[in-house]
């Protein structure tokens, strides 16, 4: 592109203003006439199976309208693919609601009444007879022969092979048991490593190890944290001429309306989504929340508007948590720090339900960012009676990148060498592979990384090698320790629709699917189409929040997708228009549809001359109908793009396509970490001083909300360091740090006294704006920065979990060694 | 300030009124409560009473519980839905509103003590008859201050609350100003540089 007057820029964006005055409007602050109010009564116990029910009482209450129990539920439903594919259902899933709760908090049925004490008050008068069933809330104890597990069948899903050519059957619970033998060193805090279901290799890892000048062995237990954002998955629904009507909190409009219809049995035409604002996601409301047809079958067995609001406490049982895991380290490195070999040892906490992807992610992320000459990766996530767990921001990359970044840095020591060049020394570099060879003998590489040049930058910005001659030295009680991580995660998808008009008026009327989490995507991607198209920004309209409102398929705002996909079908959909410009140009002015360009608010003849203006061009599209106006549509465009395109034709001229730009790799981004502490040895307590993210995330769109996100999501990491996690009472299998209170997520005066981001700017050449998503790959740099920051103040024997609290401190300081086993971090 | 005397409410009545955060009550049109429940109260203890509350500039006749928290009656009965219900239990602070220009967590102060005094909304800072916005307001706008921004109302209450007791602070004293705010999008580095760009427009008035 040209010279750019909008990518690249600040400037404020659509939602903010209504942000600001409090009349943005999130799923709770709709009112309905005759809204209903809905409870849930939740399981008390981790595992049990509901012997009787009476719900006589309850229903007896004059103001009680509707009780739905898991009997009113949907079986799962096999999903059908953007591809045609078909996925069975899992039928072990999680579900709305349930009779045999996987978990303490689990729902077990919902109320609808006239107002919410109405509805405690019924839910106070159904009687319930228990069956208490065994339950595991650790995952170790769950691997020991003779220990209950999570479910009656088993304690791990096990994926039958699928046969060839046809999709994968859904996984089966199966029950894994370690041997005495392999259990052993779990004795002295070390991860057992037994019998796994899962592992790949490549390379010679017996070479790199025998050829290793340093080999280091070490278990590290990260956190279960809540994703508790701060909008709950509360939500309000209605009936209307057979359509649902949904209001809600989700990371996508556009494909919760699949899974609420996939959830419902429903035919997704009669779905109608409602999410103009989402307070917060971090990928527990991919595509919108299960819980969220609870509501709407009330609202059908009441006929009646139903509002469900969801606690502060509902949402920590409900909601969501990445999964701990359990991982065992060990690595080769050469005397000039050049890693020869990673054995790579994981156990995760699953959860009750769903298979979690970060045992698996873990070992990819890992085998990227510190490119290994040989690796092997083992791993198997275990089911516990525990709230569910859901991917979070770079979900299993932080976790795998917090069991080595703390490993490496003790590497570095023991072979005195720089911190910031035993990373550089490993780090991923342009094209770089990774993971396992496919069948076919390939591996997997990125599409461009930049990591060293992060890393050159970091170390000037942050005045490294001044910080670092002063790290370590005590003064009084304080000492200052500095430290650096390296991060990276998948970050863009591809193959998704654009879709706006030229209307007459001169404007432009661009559709957004994308859901608005605040990261701003919703509306920043669209600044390339109106770029293109030589709009300026004041002349957009830009509609989003409302599937009845004609929207493009879109991605989900979830793994870092949103800026690649969405930047390339705004590209794509930009080109569409300048096209039909150009023909009309041509058509009505002569020549080859060649000869013209388009800019500001023109089409016309190259070098100057003859043209019209875009308004003209919008009215002549009218008059020429066909793919001029979008009354003929590109075959290749998804079908729900094809139903909102349908009802926009006639009223403009129609940019519309879909992605299909080659792509040669899988999307990452980068971001080198870089922190400074203080550490009071006489307290424990840590103040973190300075916090530096430089990100390599290609060419920047919107450098404020670039700066949101990496900085945020660095605190978000922060957050595992410093202070978040779960504990549960092992003797009645029940979380205890339920509140923000308890489980501390970080506050403003937990945020460093400084912090400054950085971007590369260095376009990834394999997408046409440059452009990759960053949502993730801060998450373990801030994290990893901090532990290494502490390690580095204090020495290594200090910590084998995170949070790094200060009792861990002040007792490992006192005996010489880290005193907290790290396999007993949450029981 | 004396506590006023409430209606009696027992401790369970009270505490379950606080967990449903406010049945809501006849006046909102919307629940046709007192249709359905043939007049009944609900609850043990959920007997309203009629009282004036000032907000935004504005006395606001309204039928309240005793056991009823502000941020319900705000939300639900007073239609302002700006003030956001994060925790409900005075941890997050995104139900902040100014009483007397002092921030308070609204859904942890009962309604009926807020009799007689100032109470300011998200929605009464901006101008009423231009639209301008404050200046606290105005610094989240020029800064893209914030993310999904639930916890926005709460923090810029705190922060104009703040500043009215100390209008020119350090980074570091602003923090502490609004350290009983939460933002789950850790969004804090954008938000005090947001807050701190708004003190600036309000001392420059």
């Amino acid at each position: 592109m040209a010279a750019l007057k909008l990518v690249g820029r600040n400037y404020t964006t659509p939602d903010l203003v209504a942000k600001v005055t409090g009349q943005a409007k999130y799923a709770e602050d709709f009112r309905v006439d005759g809204m209903l109010f809905a409870r849930l009564l939740l399981s008390p116990m981790p595992h049990a199976r509901v012997k009787k029910l009476n719900l006589s009482a309850a229903l007896a209450m004059p103001g009680v309208k509707a009780i739905i129990t898991a009997d009113d539920i949907p079986a799962p439903a096999a999903t059908v693919t953007d591809l045609g594919q078909t996925i069975q259902a899992n039928m072990k899933g999680e579900r709305a609601l349930t009779s045999e709760p996987m978990y303490q908090g689990e729902p077990i049925l919902a109320v609808a009444a006239v107002d919410e004490l109405t509805a405690i008050e019924a839910i106070e008068k159904i009687e319930i007879d228990w069956e208490p069933l065994p339950f595991s809330v650790d995952p170790i104890d769950s691997l020991r022969p003779g220990r209950p597990t999570a479910r009656l069948e088993g304690n791990v899903w096990v994926r039958p092979p699928a046969k060839p050519g046809t999709p994968p059957p859904p996984p089966e619970v199966q029950n894994l048991k370690w041997t005495e033998e392999e259990l052993a060193d779990a004795r002295d805090g070390r991860l057992p490593m037994g019998k796994v279901p899962d592992q790949w290799t490549y390379g010679d890892l017996d070479a790199g190890f025998k050829n290793a000048a340093l080999v280091l062995d070490e278990t590290f237990v990260t956190p279960n944290t809540s994703h508790q954002t701060l909008e709950s998955r509360t939500a309000m629904a209605y009936w209307q001429n057979g359509k649902l009507f949904l209001h809600c909190s989700t990371q996508s409009t556009v494909q919760t309306v699949a899974s609420v219809a996939r959830w419902l049995h429903m035919d997704p035409n009669d779905v109608v989504i409602i999410s103009q604002y989402t307070g917060g996601g971090f990928g527990s409301k991919a595509t919108g929340t299960h819980t969220s047809i609870i509501p709407a079958l009330l609202a059908k067995k009441a006929n009646r508007p139903v509002m469900m609001r969801i606690s502060r406490e509902e949402e920590h049982y409900i909601g969501g948590a990445r999964p701990s895991l359990h991982g065992r380290m060990k690595v080769g490195f050469a005397k000039d720090g050049q890693i020869t070999a990673i054995d790579m040892f994981v156990v995760g906490e699953n959860g009750p339900y769903e298979p979690q992807g970060d045992t698996a992610q873990s070992g990819r992320i890992v085998s990227l960012l510190y490119q290994p000459q040989a690796m092997r990766w083992r791993g198997v996530s275990v089911l516990t009676n525990t709230p569910p767990r859901r991917a979070q921001s770079q979900p299993g990359g932080l976790q795998g990148i917090m069991l080595m970044e703390p490993l490496l840095s003790k590497a570095a020591r023991k072979l005195a060498l720089d911190q910031v060049a035993i990373r550089r020394m490993n780090a991923p570099e342009g094209k770089a592979q990774f993971g396992p060879a496919s069948p076919q003998g390939t591996r997997a590489h990125a599409t461009s990384s930049f990591m060293k040049q992060a890393l050159d930058r970091g170390r000037d910005l942050f005045k490294w090698d001044e910080r670092k001659a002063a790290s370590g030295k005590r003064q009084g009680a304080k000492v200052r320790g500095v430290g650096v991580a390296m991060s990276t995660f998948v970050a863009g998808s591809v193959g998704f629709d654009g879709l706006f008009v030229i209307k007459p008026d001169g404007r432009l009327y661009i559709q957004s699917g994308i859901g608005n989490l605040g990261t701003e995507s919703v509306s920043d991607v669209h600044r390339v189409s109106a770029e293109m198209v030589g709009v300026p920004w004041e002349k957009c309209e830009l509609t989003w929040g409302h599937t009845g409102r004609n929207l493009p398929w879109s991605c989900v705002s979830g793994g870092s997708q949103t800026t690649h996909a969405h930047t390339r079908a705004a590209h794509a959909a930009a080109t569409d228009a300048i096209k039909k410009l150009q023909q009309i140009a041509a058509k009505d002015l002569g020549g080859r549809p060649e000869d013209y360009e388009v800019a500001n608010e023109r089409v016309f003849r190259k070098g100057g001359g003859a043209g019209i203006t875009l308004a003209q061009a919008a009215k002549r599209a009218i008059e020429l109908g066909g793919i001029f106006d979008g009354h003929e549509l590109p075959k290749e465009i998804n079908a729900f793009t094809k139903r909102s395109a349908t009802a926009l034709a006639g009223q403009g001229l129609m940019g519309v396509a879909r992605d299909s730009y080659k792509h040669d790799g899988a999307t990452h981004s980068f971001v080198a970490g870089f922190a400074e502490v203080e550490v009071d040895v006489e307290t424990g307590k840590y103040q973190i001083v300075d916090y530096l993210a430089v990100a390599d995330v290609g060419t920047v769109v919107h450098p404020n909300a670039l700066g949101g996100q990496v900085l945020g999501r660095s605190m978000l990491g922060i957050g595992h360091a410093i202070g978040q996690k779960w504990v549960y009472d092992q003797h009645y299998g029940v979380p205890l740090a339920k509140r923000f209170h308890y489980n501390k997520p970080p506050t403003i005066l937990d945020a460093p006294r400084k912090m400054a981001w950085e971007a590369l700017d260095i376009p990834d050449p394999e997408t046409p704006v440059g452009a990759r998503g960053i949502g993730e790959p801060p998450v373990a740099a801030g994290c990893c920065a901090i532990l290494n920051a502490l390690a580095d103040a204090l020495g290594d024997e200090i910590f084998r979990r995170a949070p790094v609290m200060t009792d861990e401190i002040l007792t490992a300081l006192e005996t010489g060694r880290p005193t907290q086993d790290p396999l007993t971090a949450h029981v | 300030m004396p506590e006023p005397e409430l209606p009696s409410a027992s401790r369970r009545g009270f505490i379950k009124g606080v967990i449903a955060a406010g049945a809501v009550a006849s006046s909102s049109a919307y629940l046709f409560r007192s249709t359905s429940l043939l007049g009944q109260p609900s609850a043990p203890g959920a007997v309203e009473r009629l009282i004036t509350l000032n907000v935004n500039g504005q006395d606001r006749r309204v039928d309240v519980m005793p056991q009823e928290t502000l941020a319900m009656t705000i939300r639900y009965k007073l239609g302002l839905t700006g003030t956001k219900i994060g925790c409900d239990r005075a941890e997050c602070g995104a139900c902040t509103v100014l009483i007397d220009d002092v921030p308070h967590y609204s859904c942890s102060f009962l309604t009926q003590r807020a009799r007689g005094r100032k109470i300011v909304t998200i929605e009464g800072l901006a101008d009423p008859a231009t639209g301008k916005l404050s200046a606290v307001q105005q610094g989240v706008v020029d800064e893209q201050g914030f993310q999904c921004a639930f916890c926005m109302p709460g923090f810029v209450m705190a922060a104009t609350g703040y500043l009215k007791t100390n209008s020119n602070p350090s980074r570091q004293e602003l923090a502490h100003g609004i350290s009983g705010n939460l933002c789950r999008c850790q969004d804090y580095d954008k938000i005090l540089t947001a807050m701190m760009r708004g003190a600036e427009y309000m001392r420059k008035g």
